[in-house]
């Protein structure tokens, strides 16, 4: 091949990657600018300080409700005690797995744990209903077991296998020089483990816990399966909830197209998603605050 | 009287079923600096680790023979493995500081093995001056270790050593990865420690062995070849294989 070939080649490979590049950064600016549009759509309808500040969201009654409050409190409390439950016992899977498992051990227990990132989640919902909720109802002595901790733990379960796999791999990458320097101080194992090993993988941990936590935050059939779906301000973990995600499976549906309900649904999608961007941007801060700690 | 610190006796080390150390007796003598030297490859490097029981972290490491820190037997059972990390502490090849901050390094050693508060920031004071590293880095203690020069980074490592104040530091190559001022620093530094702590040092460089030791031990595929002073091993080797790496013509 000539020279003048090559580079022609070389040329259009880039206008190609670069075309790539482009058509992934604009498929993801479309949907943010039509969620938007369409919010802006219900924001003229409805007062911002009624959307933030309502505690009753309640679209179908004659005096149509919007406040979004008992949805973020719903996402917030099954999210929070799904990462409660998942960042440690990830982190110390991911721990266990990296430092004390036998080879063998880990060879076997590797590939099942990111098996159970293949199960649909329809399938842990079905879970949730039979299983789970069951138990919790039988537990604390109540009556029904579809609620917020029903769909924290199932959440959990979901969001373990992307936490313990990229923690163990951010545990795997600390060098071994580090943990040398620390047993040849006269450190133990757990010293070595806990005050160099873990947090010289915080960066990647943090990535772990970020990806753990959108997954839980945007996870929709197995929390409108297991959460009881009831849209008032829950109390605690054992009352039945409905996320954001929930409502906008359920109600979108049978909304009819573009009323003020129609409109509410984009804008309650809009802050998921800048809730999951703020989530994503802290994660990004405090890793790379951390990351000049190292070589 | 040259009191002997510490000793091997009848060292046989594998890995798996290789053998990598055979039959090795040597004796340390206190305060004084040895260098072991020999090709690539001949065991210094795992010589030095079974001191200080680095190989119990590799499972197929078999070790047989006697090591004893003055009168403890190193690999007895009873005795803590981490109690003899803090008597004998090492520097490895490339400087390896914690991904924490300047400070942090040396107050982790302390902190782990219990020292008072109070105290920390006296010992580290002290390690720092010891280590030649006080006036360059006392003014920025937070900043992150790494971010020091390789050669601070080595002399950090050193203080790190020190300020657990064992009797014993082994140093693996501790020069290999700095520039020759650095090398200088550190080599000046070997000679003001020994006054106060038995030096075991892996080298390859000949100059460096000559500069620094009162004792040099020739190490051959696993087996200690010759072990004299300083002087007779590079001046009048008893054996031709130790004259013939020392004068450079294999290795």
């Amino acid at each position: 091949m000539s020279i003048k070939k090559r580079e022609h080649t070389d040329w259009l490979l880039k206008k190609i990657f670069k075309a790539t590049g482009l058509i992934t950064i604009a498929l993801l600016a479309g949907i943010f600018l039509m969620l938007l549009y369409n919010s802006i759509a219900f924001f003229a309808d409805v007062k911002p300080l009624d959307f933030f500040t309502g505690s009753q969201w309640d679209p179908e009654s004659n005096k149509s409700k919007y406040g979004i409050a008992p949805l973020l409190v719903s996402t917030g409390l099954v999210t929070l005690g799904a990462m409660l439950i998942a960042i440690p016992l990830g982190i110390f899977t991911a721990a266990y797995l990296s430092e004390f498992a036998h080879p063998k051990v880990k060879t076997i227990l590797k590939p099942l744990i990111e098996m159970l990132a293949a199960i649909p989640s329809v399938a842990i919902g079905f879970l949730g209903i039979v299983l789970v909720g069951p138990g919790i109802a039988k537990i604390f002595g109540i009556a029904n077991g579809l609620n917020a901790f029903n769909g924290s733990v199932l959440l959990a379960v979901m969001a373990l296998p992307t936490i313990i796999t990229i923690s163990e791999d951010a545990i795997n990458a600390v060098p071994l020089s580090h943990r040398e320097a620390s047993l040849a101080l006269g450190a133990n194992k757990w010293q070595t483990i806990f005050k160099v090993t873990l947090p010289a993988a915080l960066p990647g941990l943090i990535a772990a816990v970020m990806l753990g936590l959108g997954r839980a935050l945007g996870e929709t059939m197995t929390v409108l399966m297991a959460t009881g779906n009831a849209a008032v301000m829950p109390k605690g973990f054992l009352d039945a909830v409905r996320t954001i995600t929930a409502t906008i499976a359920i109600e979108m549906g049978e909304v009819p197209y573009r009323t003020t309900h129609y409109f509410a649904l984009f804008a309650i999608a809009v802050i998921l998603f800048i809730i999951t961007l703020i989530i994503n941007l802290l994660g990004e801060y405090f890793a790379n605050r951390l990351r000049k700690f190292h070589a | 009287m040259e009191e002997i610190k510490l000793s091997a006796h009848n060292l046989n080390l594998f890995f798996g079923k290789k053998q990598i150390l055979k039959n090795v007796n040597i004796d340390f003598i206190k305060n004084q600096v040895t260098s072991l030297i020999g090709p690539s490859g001949c065991g210094k490097s795992t010589l030095l680790r079974t001191f200080n029981r680095m190989h119990d972290l590799s499972p197929e490491a078999k070790i047989e023979g006697t090591l004893k820190l003055e009168n403890l037997n190193i690999y007895d059972k009873k005795n803590s493995v981490t109690e003899i990390r803090k008597r004998i502490g090492m520097v490895f090849q490339k400087p390896n500081p914690l991904p924490k901050s300047i400070y942090e390094n040396l107050s982790y050693a302390l902190k782990i093995h219990n020292f008072p508060k109070n105290e920390i920031p006296q010992l580290i004071e002290k390690a720092l001056k010891e280590s030649y590293l006080w006036d360059e880095v006392k003014d920025e203690f937070k900043k992150p270790a790494v971010k020091l020069s390789g050669g601070q980074q080595q002399r950090l490592c050193i203080a790190r050593t020190v300020v657990l104040r064992p009797e014993v530091i082994l140093m693996d190559e501790p020069c290999s990865a700095l520039d020759p001022i650095s090398t200088r620093k550190i080599e000046d530094l070997i000679l003001i420690l020994k006054k106060d702590y038995t030096i075991v040092i892996v080298t390859h460089n000949m100059q460096q062995a000559q500069r620094i030791s009162d004792k040099v031990a020739f190490m051959y595929l696993g087996e200690l070849i010759e072990f004299n002073t300083s002087e007779n091993i590079f001046k009048q080797p008893q054996k031709d294989l130790t004259k013939n790496y020392v004068n450079g013509h294999f290795g």
